[in-house]
């Protein structure tokens, strides 16, 4: 079994990691998962939260606020919404988007209105995990 | 004979133009770069995302959302026509532009009902000319300094909102896509419904399993695609703007290099014809007594 897998964090902006990782934490949208070389193939989307990688350098952290995970046996690739490593991210950005979903919340109706509930709490979480 | 003040006028005037010319060219050289490092950066996404759409795509197959199957009707053909909010950049626009015309130009022969949205002030310039009946919304890019996936998640979100309230069955982006500085391709590219170059090997054989389900992952992702596609548009059309602004910009101060060689030529002889003139006066004067 191979120890490590390639792994790669994009945004739509700008590549924020790549390289060999042992281990990956993703946020799903169902539940957080943690990858690991030789993983079952699977897609998945994101909730807003902390991804975690373990490579050879040590643990990073990311905080992403959505987007969708393909992990396979060789690899995970996440392309994330809007991704910041964890240390750059400043709980006024958060609290912003926070805002942004509870208005979302508030012109939405119906199942929209559940997810952007859902969006709102996820943010909310993220939000205490930076603290 | 053009006299000498007028001549030392207009060399200073070109003189002043070329001066422009060249800090503009300079100016694009330096955007260039800029917009080049971000068409680069924003690539990796965009094929990853084709990578896992192509796959999720073929599992798919028959029956899948609208925006990947389509409506079932391609009467109503939306053009998104991108340009750039700025002129002085040579043939940039009216390429995209003549591109765009000849597209609707037959459809409205076969009877398709047509409608255009433009992303910049150029384009719509350029189009109302010929088609201000079909022009149905226009985004606002001009003040917008460094092009951000946000402003392509806002033209991906009035786009979607026509599509949902069915206005249209079959959405193209025109934009030009960036070769070099002295080539720029305008490009059409059909984003609703959603095509996908397949991706070769391992991905699509590959079974995934999703999580949520297949279908809550395809509706989330195809809005998400049309953005990811607009905004790789929006950056080439970018790197294309600047480069075309530099080649265009480069042309203009050489040949403000040459009209200044000629009329300086034009007003040394002149200027030598003058004082010819006045030598002779002089000496048939000095002849004359």
């Amino acid at each position: 079994m191979a120890d490590t897998m390639q792994f790669e964090l994009v945004s739509p902006e700008r590549k924020l990691a790549s390289g060999q990782a042992v281990s990956v934490l993703i946020p799903g949208a169902d539940g957080d998962l943690t990858a690991m070389p030789d993983h079952a193939p699977v897609v998945t989307t994101l909730r807003p939260g902390i991804l975690v990688v373990e490579m050879d350098g040590g643990k990073q952290e990311f905080a992403v606020t959505g987007g969708f995970a393909q992990v396979t046996a060789e690899g995970a690739t996440v392309l994330a919404d809007e991704a910041m490593p964890k240390a750059e991210v400043s709980s006024d950005v958060i609290q912003e988007r926070i805002s942004a979903a509870q208005e979302a919340r508030d012109n939405a109706q119906g199942a929209e209105r559940d997810d952007a509930e859902k969006r709102m709490a996820d943010l909310a979480a993220l939000l205490d995990a930076m603290v | 004979m053009p006299n000498l003040k007028d001549l030392k006028t207009r060399i200073d005037s070109v003189k002043s133009t070329r001066k422009i010319t060249q800090a503009m060219q300079m100016v694009a050289a330096a955007k260039l770069r800029r917009a080049e490092e971000a068409a680069g950066a924003a690539r990796p996404y965009a094929e990853q995302f084709n990578a896992v759409m192509a796959g999720l795509a073929g599992s798919v197959g028959e029956g899948g959302p609208k925006l990947l199957a389509g409506t079932g009707s391609d009467q109503v053909h939306l053009l998104v026509v991108m340009t750039s909010e700025r002129g002085l950049c040579g043939g940039f626009n009216t390429n995209i532009v003549k591109l765009a015309k000849a597209r609707a130009k037959k459809l409205l022969a076969e009877g398709k009902t047509l409608k255009i949205l433009t992303v910049g002030k150029k384009g719509r310039e350029q189009l109302r000319r010929e088609y201000a009946d079909y022009l149905v919304g226009h985004v606002d890019l001009s003040d917008v300094k460094n092009v951000g996936y946000i402003n392509a998640q806002d033209i991906a979100a009035d786009i979607l909102s026509r599509f949902d309230g069915g206005e249209f069955d079959v959405a193209t982006i025109y934009f030009s896509q960036f070769e070099s500085v002295i080539s720029q391709v305008p490009t059409e590219l059909q984003i609703i419904p959603a095509k996908f170059e397949d991706a070769e090997g391992d991905a699509a054989s590959t079974v995934f399993d999703y999580e949520p389900g297949e279908e809550e992952i395809l509706r989330e992702l195809l809005p998400r695609g049309v953005a990811t596609q607009i905004f790789a548009a929006l950056l080439e059309n970018g790197a294309s703007e600047q480069g075309a602004r530099m080649s265009a910009m480069d042309n203009a101060t050489r040949n403000a290099g040459e009209m200044i060689d000629k009329l300086t030529i034009q007003f040394n002889r002149t200027r030598q014809a003058v004082i010819t003139n006045e030598l002779i006066e002089i000496i048939s004067g000095a002849e004359a007594l």
